[in-house]
């Protein structure tokens, strides 16, 4: 049975400087939530509370219904995967799995069955009788793993546990780990600072700053539809551009060109378009800029274009296939309205 | 390869530079800022202990030349000497006693000092003081007013109607008088715990605590097989130290070692033997069975710590 977890107004201060300002969140059983943001934005704070090792300063903390505030770590239900692994460094593999069980005094036999099971999903059998040190990164982690899944918790937390990895270890490991979840069915917390992590893992991202919960929702309503130019920016890579503008009626002006958006545009102060969006042939949506290519990176499958616009913004465009395109040529931009995101002062979407 | 052979090779008729020559002009100047320690190391260290390891295997009054004796010094102590068996056995029982306790008490300290509590460096100095004073003489001295008939335990004793022992005088308790001054000297090895401690993670805990694992099992399953690098760093050390301990012992007993030997440290029968009787030739030779002892101590040491300690890399 998986578990459900609400956070009702949650605040986190030490002494007079506040961290967490009144969370509410809702996670539903067996989700695979995301927490990200940028350093220091409290997504840490926020597991850690979740996890008891934090203590909370106001609101309330819900654990399948039941108020958890005052509950010490041990009896929430619930493991966690630390950023450093947290290995034991001199016990092997097997005691650093079997502690938790050994300090809940359970019968050896279960105990053994238990590491044996976890090893298996892991696929860390041979590695049983080493210590931590004998270990590569990505060993350590799936030990790190190993040791919550044998505990068999409600809920698991994990603190950005790849950011230790090299890319390739870290894109292997996050394939695992979500497929870990879809076959145990928990409901897990993960926290990252790595957007594309959050994407390609998550049911529900959360996007905090400083905080504050700027946005939660699927990875795809964030992404189509982001709440602010916080959001906006931060999901999706390489990330969206932003350009001055200027909304009249339901167009939206820039230095060189107007962008008719099809719904009022009124009130509009940046125009934002994923370098996804954008394309450099006429024809295939409304002009929107004229801007000199600056840099060229061809990866193959997509050519990236990095130009500045006529008044000196920065432009990022992604283009399908192997594109040839002059350095410092001019080129005009182009882009669906659709696909246009429209912001007012204040950085809130107008939709 | 042969152009450069050619240019290498040495001249016929051009003189070799020696070798001493060389290593002068390359490190000559090094060498010149290395001398006072090669003179005291040589002249204070080293040469003193070739010369007494040569007097231990003579008869030596300081007034007339060493005679030989060849092991007559050894033979003697291990088959004739009641008194170098007392100081073995009062050295042994301190050194048994003192330093396990003093390492348990140094580091129950430090994990209270750990703990991030306000004003740590000032209890990390204070605590640190008796290490710098307490192989003094005034403190030896202080220790002999503490535990006198009319000290200040009996004193304090006496608030309970409790009539104590003159602890120094009496041989049930004067050494344990020794040992519990070693004890309060606890600041080095209790710095050293100090930085042990600090070197542990914390999610390392944190993930102990998510086990369930009370204050006491993480002391004994994470902090203490952590730290058994630092303990068995401290217990060389402190051992050693032990084993050499000399002033309090001279001080409590005027020099003799009493009550009825009681605190007839080794070493200071050693120098009882070299300054009180001018044996030289015995009391070297007392000095390398103490250095014999403390190397077969270590090496031991050493030996087993693959089996306790944990080194992390």
């Amino acid at each position: 049975m998986a578990t459900s977890i609400q956070l009702r107004q949650l605040k986190k201060a030490y002494g007079d400087v506040q961290v967490i300002h009144g969370v509410d969140l809702t996670i539903e059983p067996g989700d695979f939530t995301v927490f990200v943001g940028p350093s220091g934005c409290g997504k840490s704070t926020l597991l850690r509370m979740i996890a008891g090792l934090e203590p909370i300063t106001g609101g309330d903390l819900l654990i399948d219904g039941q108020r958890m505030n005052e509950v010490p770590a041990a009896r929430r239900g619930i493991a966690m995967v630390f950023q450093s692994y947290a290995l034991y460094p001199h016990m092997s593999v097997y005691q650093n799995l079997a502690f938790g069980l050994e300090t809940a005094k359970m019968p050896k036999a279960e105990i053994e069955s238990r590491v044996q099971r976890a090893a298996e999903i892991l696929k860390i059998e041979p590695l049983l009788k080493r210590k931590p040190k004998q270990l590569s990164g990505g060993q350590r982690q799936r030990v790190a793993i190993g040791r919550a899944i044998v505990r068999e918790p409600k809920i698991f937390l994990f603190d950005e546990p790849l950011s230790n990895l090299d890319a390739e270890l870290r894109v292997a490991m996050r394939v695992e780990i979500a497929k870990l979840h879809n076959d145990l069915g928990n409901t897990m917390i993960y926290v990252t600072h790595d957007q594309v992590e959050a994407m390609t893992m998550a049911d529900k991202i959360v996007v905090l700053r400083a905080g504050v919960i700027e946005q939660a929702g699927a990875p795809l309503e964030l992404y189509n539809t982001p709440r602010n130019l916080f959001v906006a920016g931060f999901i999706g890579s390489p990330k969206m551009n932003f350009l001055t503008a200027n909304g009249e009626g339901d167009i939206v002006k820039t230095a060189s060109a107007s962008l008719p958006l099809g719904r009022s545009a009124s009130g509009a102060t940046t125009l934002g378009i994923r370098p996804e969006h954008i394309t450099v042939t006429e024809g295939s949506g409304a002009k929107f800029a004229d801007a000199k290519v600056d840099l060229v990176e061809n990866l193959g499958g997509q050519t990236v274009l990095y130009a500045t616009t006529t008044d000196g913004q920065a432009l990022t465009v992604v283009l399908e296939g192997q594109r040839h395109v002059e350095l410092g040529s001019s080129v005009a931009l182009y882009a669906d309205p659709q696909n246009a995101h429209i912001f007012n002062a204040e950085g809130v979407a107008i939709r | 390869m042969t152009v450069q052979n050619v240019a290498t090779a040495p001249q016929a008729g051009v003189p070799k530079t020696s070798v001493w020559r060389r290593i002068w002009q390359q490190d000559g100047p090094g060498y010149l800022f290395l001398l006072p320690w090669f003179i005291g190391f040589f002249g204070l260290t080293l040469g003193p202990m070739i010369s007494s390891l040569y007097l231990s295997f003579t008869h030596f009054d300081l007034l007339t030349a060493p005679r030989w004796a060849g092991v007559d010094n050894y033979v003697r102590m291990f088959t004739n000497d009641p008194k170098f068996a007392a100081s073995m056995r009062v050295t042994m029982f301190f050194v048994i006693f003192s330093v396990p306790l003093k390492l348990a008490f140094a580091l129950g300290v430090a994990m209270l000092l750990n703990r991030g509590m306000k004003g740590l460096p000032l209890y990390r100095a204070l605590f640190y003081l008796p290490s710098l004073l307490g192989a003094s003489v005034a403190i030896a001295i202080l220790w002999r007013q503490i535990f006198a008939g009319d000290g200040l335990v009996n004193k304090f004793l006496s608030i309970f109607g409790i009539v104590g022992p003159s602890w120094i005088s009496n041989p049930n308790y004067s050494l344990w008088t020794l040992i519990v001054l070693a004890i309060w000297q606890f600041g080095s090895p209790m710095i050293i715990f100090l930085a042990g401690l600090r070197q542990i993670p914390q999610d390392m805990y944190e993930a102990a605590s998510l086990d369930g694992a009370s204050k006491w099992r993480q002391f004994w399953k994470i902090t203490l097989p952590l730290l058994t690098p630092v303990v068995f760093f401290n217990a060389i050390i402190q051992t050693i130290e032990a084993f050499k301990s000399f002033t309090p012992a001279f001080i409590i007993s005027g020099g003799t070692g009493n009550p009825i030997n009681s605190t007839l440290f080794y070493t200071l029968y050693l120098y009882q033997e070299a300054f009180g009787f001018f044996r030289m030739g015995y009391a070297s030779a007392l000095a390398w069975v103490l250095l014999a002892l403390v190397a077969v101590f270590t090496a031991f040491s050493f030996l087993t710590s693959k089996y306790w300690v944990h080194y992390d890399d």
